[in-house]
């Protein structure tokens, strides 16, 4: 019975404390963020299964591109092969990655809706995740690159270099999320997330993935020219092999920047269809 | 604490609308719901219970209409209200992969709980959910008792003044319903909460709701304490179970004079009568040498809400079947 009264009392301390709880706008809406990229990671971190498939897929293309191409193409052009292939090992595990598997269970056990039923920006629901996999991104990116080490991978541009490239392959795979979490808000259907991994492929694979821009002709050529990928790749592979280039990163940055603005305006308008704003 | 006003209604909804496509879900629900009350919402399955309680939490827009909790708009401050209410929707809402305790703690966090309040708030809940050591076990691993009390207690963190529960013991074993059953009662008579309780079952609006409201169609068919509405059916109830075709039961009985209405429910047939002593005879001698049926039981009781439900929404569906053919 005591517990029951104590209750009461903690009701009124409550409700004092939330109602002079009056926070300006975006200290509120960044704390929301915390707390949902939060909850988001330790999930993830529950998961591993979820995560791991990330980093198969472009250790075994990096190797298998690297040891049946590698010798010709060395042999034929100069070119460091691995050194060449690394940023495509990266943005494949980068690209994908998201918590919207996560976000079609929350919707299919009405957990979404408990947290539509807090005070909390809806905005702030579905960036907080974005958050969760920056952060997500960021550490699938570090074994990437250690695999690099491993098999004799420099870069010119030093750590500095290193840095920068695990940000802007993070960006990149951040920027790509706008689609799962798009395709999750308008379906709830599990396997149309897993699905848009296949999104990714003709970009993957049209593109400079095996052989510089200078060797693809013909169609192959002007579509690999359209293709956001090939500006990404040319980004990072300017930090590993050539230094501080100006041009390339910003064809990369601008690249990701577009791919962006589509896939996360696409998300944002697929959120506002599913609940209200604000 | 010197409100001049008078308090405005806990909850109060005018010719609330919400249409899907051609249908209309709610089809202009209008009711006042005072501070400190239990009010059951009863209907059947896609009465429009559900809808209903969605445009109430700010879930849903209404097409029309609008609807207040403690004076605020749903439309307009739907932050606010927010603030106000807690939901426990059907089938408890829960994250499979935190743990009890973590939910408790997200759900402070989202409504911006001070810490050392929160913390306060979060101990006084762990003890009403009494889940013991599986608080920090993942929730995936409880039954679903424990779901609902947990799910209970992540509606009550931020201490609400109106508690919305959809439907909350479907699906739940005996033991466990009475549990949620005291919680509400509980929960109504120490701490003055306002409960919003939607139902298909008569048997716990009769148990828990001082007021009663029936839904079918769409629209609020009728409303009063159980008491009131029992009243209005106003009838003794002879149930007779059979063995054999019920139908045959049914055919023998229609039409004798102080029958007024009878329904036949699996191997039950149940008779509204004006006066149970001066009918059972007659049904008795009727059944006795009807063929193809042998009475197995036959009972007169006072109407319970079962009745009611039947009357009202039952009748109420019936007609408006007919009106959408016409």
């Amino acid at each position: 019975m005591s517990a029951r009264v104590s209750i009461r009392g903690a009701a009124v301390a409550s409700r004092a404390a939330t109602a002079h709880d009056t926070h300006i706008a975006p200290i509120r809406f960044g704390r929301d963020l915390v707390t949902v990229a939060r909850r988001s990671l330790r999930a993830a971190s529950r998961e591993p299964a979820a995560v791991i498939p990330s980093l198969i897929i472009p250790i075994f293309f990096f190797a298998v591109n690297v040891g049946s191409l590698g010798g010709i193409a060395n042999a034929m052009t100069g070119l460091d092969y691995t050194a060449f292939e690394l940023p495509v090992a990266v943005v494949f595990a980068v690209t994908g990655v998201s918590r919207a598997s996560a976000l079609v269970a929350d919707i299919s056990s009405g957990y979404f809706e408990r947290l539509l039923l807090t005070p909390i920006s809806r905005l702030a629901l579905l960036l907080g995740m974005m958050a969760a996999d920056f952060v997500l991104v960021i550490l699938l990116c570090l074994p990437v690159l250690a695999m690099g080490f491993v098999v004799g991978v420099h870069f010119v541009t030093g750590v500095v270099g290193m840095a920068a490239f695990v940000l802007l392959s993070a960006i990149w795979g951040v920027a790509f999320t706008g689609f799962p979490y798009a395709i999750a808000l308008r379906t709830r259907n599990p396997g149309a997330v897993s699905a848009s991994f296949i999104l990714f492929f003709p970009f993957a694979f049209l593109t400079t993935a095996y052989v510089p821009r200078e060797a693809l002709s013909g169609w192959l050529a002007t579509v690999a020219a359209f293709n956001p990928v090939t500006y990404i790749l040319e980004g990072l592979r300017s930090l590993v092999m050539t230094g501080w280039d100006a041009g390339p990163l910003l064809g990369g940055g601008v690249a990701t920047a577009i791919v962006g603005t589509i896939s996360i305006g696409l998300s944002l308008a697929a959120l506002r269809r599913r609940v209200r704003i604000p | 604490m010197n409100h001049i006003a008078i308090e405005p209604a806990a909850i109060e909804a005018s010719d609330l609308v919400r249409s899907f496509r051609d249908t209309r879900a709610v089809d202009g629900v209008s009711m006042t719901i005072r501070a400190g009350e239990i009010y059951g919402f009863l209907g059947p399955n896609g009465a429009g219970k559900t809808t209903t309680v969605r445009m109430l939490t700010t879930l849903l827009r209404p097409t029309s209409g609008s609807a207040r909790i403690a004076g605020i708009d749903v439309s307009r401050e739907p932050g606010r209200v927010r603030m106000r209410i807690g939901v426990a929707l059907q089938e408890a809402s829960l994250d499979l992969g935190q743990t009890g305790r973590e939910l408790l703690e997200l759900q402070a966090q989202l409504f911006s709980m001070r810490p050392d309040v929160a913390r306060r708030r979060l101990d006084d809940l762990i003890a009403m959910v009494d889940i013991g050591d599986a608080l920090d076990r993942r929730v995936k691993t409880y039954s679903g008792g424990m779901r609902r009390r947990l799910d209970l207690a992540l509606a009550l963190v931020h201490e609400p003044s109106v508690l919305f529960l959809d439907e909350p013991t479907t699906g739940l074993d005996p033991v466990s319903r009475r549990e949620v059953w005291n919680e509400v009662r509980h929960l109504n008579r120490e701490r003055g909460l306002t409960v919003f309780l939607t139902t298909q079952y008569l048997e716990e609006a009769d148990e828990l709701a001082h007021r009663v409201g029936i839904i079918a169609d769409g629209r609020i068919v009728a409303e009063g304490t159980p008491d009131e509405l029992k009243k209005k059916v106003g009838r003794d109830v002879v149930v007779v179970r059979v063995e054999g075709e019920p139908d045959l039961a049914h055919a023998a009985v229609v039409g004798l004079p102080d029958v007024e209405r009878v329904d036949v429910g699996g191997h039950e047939v149940r008779l509204m009568v004006g006066d149970g002593p001066a009918a059972i005879p007659q049904v008795a001698a009727r059944l006795a040498v009807a063929d193809g049926i042998k009475v197995t039981e036959m009972t007169l009781r006072r109407p319970t809400l079962d009745d009611v439900f039947l009357e009202f929404a039952g009748r109420e569906m019936t007609q408006s079947r007919q009106g959408a053919a016409a």
